[in-house]
């Protein structure tokens, strides 16, 4: 009955040579390390905070009279409402997580490079997508965190050249944050993560043309993939198993460290808390936007420090295979790189006078000297590390992708003479 | 109807291919106005656009914060030390004399707006001290150090009395 209905639908739908080809013989590079389980991890993130928020949203208002008190009833009367919410609450500082370190293993392993540059550029596009769906979520419990994060955010906006004053006012529909705000922030929070699955489609379609990465940095020959199922089915759910449990614990006896205190009191348009701080998965970009003495400036500088990381495939000018494993400066790099970014959450998290003024903005300048030095740096480690010899097979290996490359160039310069 | 040369006229078509894409393009972008036009506030929301205060119960070095169109409006009653002081200094980055600011030299009127992103300052002796991002204003409300650029906005408003001001 079963194989009848499947071979029914095969006939005008392509059901089994799907599942066959992108799931189950799907060719896997078989050295894969555990780093390799975040993409999956940030998949099931996304699907669980769309779950817990559809229920969510059916005992949620988004009325500035009615939304505080409704995150009230859903924590005391609705049914295991809380666990709604806390799964939805810690799940957004879950998922934010998962995509730091996916990102991380991406920079570490080199794994933004040729082929993989349109993976590494939509990745960028779901996260800008998940900041903004973030951000937007953050103002629905109408707690004084809530309205001032967004009150500050929508003011980014006065940097627009010449129409700024009006592009913030058409934002928030009001000239405060307001209900209007509240009522469109609601809208677009529950569009945006479908649009998040429509892009996370482009990034699978991409990554099935060019085939996951691996931690030697070289495309493997075909004997050395084995099939996702069961290999790496198995290794998903156990990565998904360690990463539930984590998550639990957050979820079931720390759920509070998560929410910022002065977000129990209820917004008051007239009154800033003495200390904002934005959630920490933004407390990088927050401290860079809060060292440059100047409005337009630190706005510029703050979207440009989110934006670079698109820059990688261009500014990275090693051909030496593989990531920060074969690259003595390009590691030294990423981990000034990573002990940086701490360094900057940590300023964010102060309030402004705590700590000493040049921190923020040395910290800020180290953040993009990084990136605009990886050009300089990249190539001198290159001639470095062939200077000093490298395996022959390395040596052949890079050859050929140059003779590859040349032979393309030549091909296009034929055509355009012809 | 159509002559030989309409059929077999590239140019012709090229044109008409052009000027269908342009009038649909531009058809679609109007189309858009009445969505982005909706974002904007509401006529019930700028309908609700002045606000009376009394000044009478405001004691010298007091100051009172009432909502003027949902912002918060500092309205301080200046001690006469106060003013000697922002009378004799000027604000570097945004210059601009206290006369210009204040109608009545005692009262100052301020939207409590940060103009860097839009938090709600704290009286401070000096002035205000904007706790989000470490702006700091004087008594006139001028900006002095931080990373504003701009001086606390003075919003329209009117003596009705003495000690009655009408804003908006």
């Amino acid at each position: 009955m079963i194989k009848n209905t499947i071979a029914w639908i095969d006939l005008r739908f392509p059901l089994s040579g799907f599942v066959k080809h992108s799931l189950v013989d799907y060719p896997t590079p078989r050295n894969l390390s555990y780093w390799w389980n975040f993409g999956s991890l940030a998949g099931i993130a996304l699907v669980l905070q769309i779950i817990t928020g559809i229920f969510l949203a059916m005992h949620y208002k988004p009325d500035i009279g009615m939304a505080f008190d409704s995150i009230q009833h859903i924590m005391r009367d609705v049914n295991y409402g809380w666990l709604l919410r806390f799964i939805h609450s810690s799940g957004a500082s879950a998922f934010f997580a998962v995509i730091y370190i996916h990102m991380s293993r991406t920079l570490y392993y080199g794994s933004y490079r040729a082929p993989r540059e349109l993976m590494w550029w939509t990745g960028q596009g779901l996260l800008l997508l998940l900041m903004a769906t973030a951000f937007m979520g953050y103002l629905l419990p109408w707690g004084q965190m809530s309205y001032w994060g967004a009150a500050v955010i929508t003011n980014l906006f006065r940097a627009t050249p010449f129409i700024g004053d009006y592009v913030v006012v058409w934002l928030r529909g009001d000239f405060q944050v307001g209900d209007a705000t509240l009522t469109r922030f609601y809208a677009l929070h529950y569009l945006f993560p479908f649009i998040i699955v429509g892009a996370v489609m482009i990034h699978l379609v991409a990554l099935h043309t060019v085939k996951s990465s691996n931690p030697s940095g070289i495309n493997l020959a075909d004997k050395d993939n084995i099939p996702f199922h069961p290999y790496f089915t198995i290794k998903d759910l156990y990565g998904l198993g360690v990463y539930l449990i984590a998550f639990s614990i957050f979820v079931f006896f720390l759920p509070d460290t998560l929410i910022e205190s002065a977000n129990n009191v209820p917004a008051n348009p007239l009154r800033t808390p003495a200390h904002i701080v934005p959630e920490w998965y933004f407390l990088p970009f927050y401290a860079i936007l809060r060292s440059v003495p100047d409005l337009a400036g630190g706005v510029v500088a703050m979207a440009l420090s989110v934006l670079i990381f698109a820059a990688m495939p261009f500014l990275d000018r090693s051909k030496i295979p593989g990531g920060a494993r074969y690259r003595p400066a390009y590691r030294l790099m990423f981990y000034v790189f990573i002990a940086n970014i701490f360094v900057l959450g940590y300023v964010g998290a102060k309030p402004v006078d705590a700590l000493p003024s040049y921190l923020g903005l040395v910290a800020t300048i180290v953040y993009f000297s990084i990136f605009l030095l990886l050009p300089w740096v990249s190539m001198k480690e290159e001639k470095y590390l062939r200077e000093r010899g490298l395996p022959a097979e390395l040596e052949t290996l890079i050859k050929e992708e140059e003779a590859q490359k040349d032979e393309r160039r030549q091909k296009k310069s034929d055509r355009r003479h012809s | 109807m159509a002559g030989a040369d309409s059929i077999d006229n590239p140019q012709r078509r090229n044109f008409l291919e052009s000027i269908t894409t342009v009038v649909g393009a531009g058809g679609a972008a109007v189309a858009t106005w009445p969505l982005i036009s909706s974002m904007n506030p509401s006529t019930d929301i700028l309908a609700n656009s002045t606000t009376e205060v009394d000044l009478s119960n405001i004691p010298p070095g007091g100051t009172h914060t009432v909502a003027w169109q949902g912002k918060p409006v500092f309205i301080v009653h200046r001690t006469s030390e106060e003013i000697a002081k922002v009378h004799s200094t000027v604000s570097i980055k945004d210059p601009e004399a206290d006369d210009k600011r204040a109608k009545n030299s005692k009262w100052l009127v301020v939207i409590g707006i940060c103009t860097h992103l839009g938090c709600v300052p704290n009286r401070s002796p000096e002035g205000w001290l904007c706790a989000c991002h470490g702006s700091k204003y004087d008594d006139s409300g001028r900006i002095v150090s931080g990373p504003a650029p701009k001086n606390l906005e003075v919003p329209p408003y009117k003596f009705v009395t003495d000690t009655k001001i009408l804003i908006g």
